[in-house]
């Protein structure tokens, strides 16, 4: 049976004793979309992570992915994944590792000897192919890592932090890598706490805090639709304040500035319409919009420690 | 079984890159070349010695033997330890794990995988060790110990009890706590082991039982002793105390223990490792 859904969870839940590492995760995850999953250091993003991949066995709920039960041997075959801080036995050489990874997923020599070189290429490293992991950067195991997940063609990959020891030219790989994903339309799971690469890259979003996803939502719908103004206008009234409410939230108001958030741009002419016709002057109506990361403080708040 | 195969042949690939095998194999040599060095020089007295007093020299030459022997059995146990204490807890610890786990392979052929790898690497090992004694020894001297096969396969059923217990260790211990754990426990069973042969010669049952007890808790002495017993000449066996030989009866039902020991180790382990959160 095909199911649209690439990842649909119910309630899953991880204790570990009495500490509660992930209470409520409930998702659903669109076949070819790219995924990001937000939330602080703590939050329980990689644990989440492992629940879906049969790496953690959950508490409680219950899961599918690629409309397969988790932890199905079937499945992992599709499934790529890149843990937080790849590590590997480091007496290989990145051919080597490339090469044992493909043939656990069942790849032939044929295959991986067709496949690897490609891979290393795309993740720049076809120059140190031959050379030990042991002399490898950070950056480079990362990169090494993300070839690993990539082996075999996957239709659902999971990346736990992919651009943690990278460097610009690094990070702009990954977001390269990410884009033909999509091309190809596999889905891709994003854990992340930086927030720029997410709002890059990803059409939905999620957001977890202590365990719990406290809002999904689409980029778009985030980015676009919720908008910060800033209006300097003088001679406003009290009541003419209070009317702003039909097109918005979070009315600040200080002297001749005022700051609301709206839900959709095209409310902006009606607001100017109403400041003026009340009798005050507008000097000024700024449309801002919100970053990723306002938002991101907004929903999660500041809990968690930061890096 | 493809992807058992896959696991064990990184393992070797592990001990070779890692120069653990080479290690091995080159200080094995340096061990044989020393006893066939020291036997080389004593042949004289001891083919001399055979002539006119071919008990004795019969029983000084089984000890000389059984002296290597039993330094090779301490060896194996080491080594067998050294290989497989950081296996599974290493990677755990590092995270190398993950990316493997994650894989289409279950988590019994990952544990299975390193157990075919380490038990080809110890039947190896101790198939040098035990060979190049036994080789040397009849080259030089014409001499073989009794039942050298079947002792040796005793000597390698001990190498396994050593490595099952690293295996299952490493299941919930970390690569430390590991090797204290395993070696601690051959301690127990050592020192349980000459509790029971002085328990049986002072006829001290209560001795022989605590002996037996730690037996039970490890049996990697007492299947040495077995094979001690087996491979001296029978003269030697009814009062010869000492760590190279024994005056103990060997016991089949030991031996079943044993097996059982080994599966239910093995089968422990795999648990363990299956219901683990990584």
């Amino acid at each position: 049976m095909t199911t649209s859904l690439a990842i649909e969870t119910h309630s899953l839940r991880k204790e570990y004793g009495p500490k509660v590492a992930v209470a409520d995760l409930s998702l659903s995850v669109q076949r070819g979309e790219i995924f990001g999953f937000l939330g602080p250091n703590g939050a329980g993003k990689t644990t989440a992570v492992k629940m879906l991949l049969g790496l953690i066995a959950p508490t409680a709920g219950a899961g599918r992915i690629l409309g397969r039960p988790l932890a199905d041997m079937e499945v992992r075959r599709k499934v790529g994944f890149l843990p937080e801080h790849f590590r590997f036995y480091d007496w290989l050489t990145a051919r080597e590792l490339l090469h044992y990874h493909g043939r656990l997923l069942g790849m032939t020599d044929a295959a991986c000897r067709a496949q690897i070189p490609e891979l290393l290429n795309m993740v720049g490293l076809l120059r140190h192919a031959d050379q030990r992991i042991k002399t490898f950067s950070k950056g480079m195991l990362q990169r090494v890592g993300l070839a690993q997940a990539l082996l075999n063609d996957p239709e659902l990959v999971f990346l736990d932090e992919p651009t943690s020891g990278l460097d610009p030219i690094g990070r702009r790989m990954v977001r390269d890598v990410i884009h033909h994903l999509r091309e190809r339309a596999c889905t891709v799971f994003l854990n992340s706490h930086l927030l720029s690469e997410v709002e890059i890259t990803c059409d939905r979003v999620a957001f977890i805090r202590e365990g719990v996803v406290v809002r999904t939502a689409s980029l778009r719908q985030l980015v676009q639709g919720e908008t910060a103004v800033r209006i300097r206008a003088a001679g406003v009234t009290p009541e003419t304040l209070d009317g702003l409410h039909r097109w918005g939230r979070e009315i600040r108001a200080d002297g001749e500035h005022i700051h609301m958030v709206v839900d959709e741009e095209d409310s902006l002419p009606a607001i100017a319409n109403w400041i003026v016709a009340s009798g005050a002057r507008l000097y000024a109506l700024t449309p801002e919009r919100i970053s990723l990361e306002d938002l991101f403080m907004q929903i999660v708040g500041t809990s968690g420690e930061t890096e | 079984m493809n992807r058992i195969a896959l696991i064990a042949r990184l393992t070797f690939h592990e001990a070779r890159r890692r120069k653990i095998m080479w290690a091995a194999v080159l200080l094995g040599l340096a061990f044989l070349a020393i006893y066939a060095l020291g036997l080389y020089f004593l042949r004289g007295e001891i083919l001399e010695g055979m002539e006119q007093y071919p008990q004795g020299a019969l029983t000084g030459l089984n000890m000389l033997v059984m002296m290597a022997l039993y330094a090779v059995n301490f060896l194996i146990i080491v080594m067998t330890v050294l290989t497989s204490v950081d296996t599974i807890a290493g990677e755990v610890a590092s995270g190398a794990i993950h990316a493997i786990a994650a894989k289409p392979i279950r988590r019994a052929e990952i544990l299975l995988g390193k157990w075919l790898g380490f038990a080809v690497m110890l039947v190896l090992y101790a198939a040098l060790m035990i060979g190049g004694v036994v080789l040397a020894t009849r080259l030089l001297t014409n001499y073989t110990p009794p039942n050298i096969l079947r002792g040796s396969l005793l000597m390698i059923l001990e190498g396994f009890i050593v490595l099952h217990l690293s295996l299952l260790g490493g299941t919930f211990l970390s690569t430390l706590a590991n090797g204290v754990f395993v070696l601690g426990l051959f301690g127990v069973a050592f020192i349980g082991g000459w509790m029971e042969q002085f328990g049986a010669m002072m006829h001290n049952e209560t001795v022989v039982n605590i002996g037996i007890l730690s037996s039970l808790i490890m049996p990697s002495e007492a299947i040495w002793r077995w094979a001690a017993y087996l491979m001296q000449p029978p003269i030697l066996r009814t009062f010869n105390v000492s760590p190279f030989g024994s005056n103990a009866q060997p016991s089949l039902a030991m031996v079943v223990y044993t097996l059982a020991y080994l599966a239910a180790a093995l089968a422990f382990a795999i648990r363990n490792f299956s219901r683990k959160d990584l």
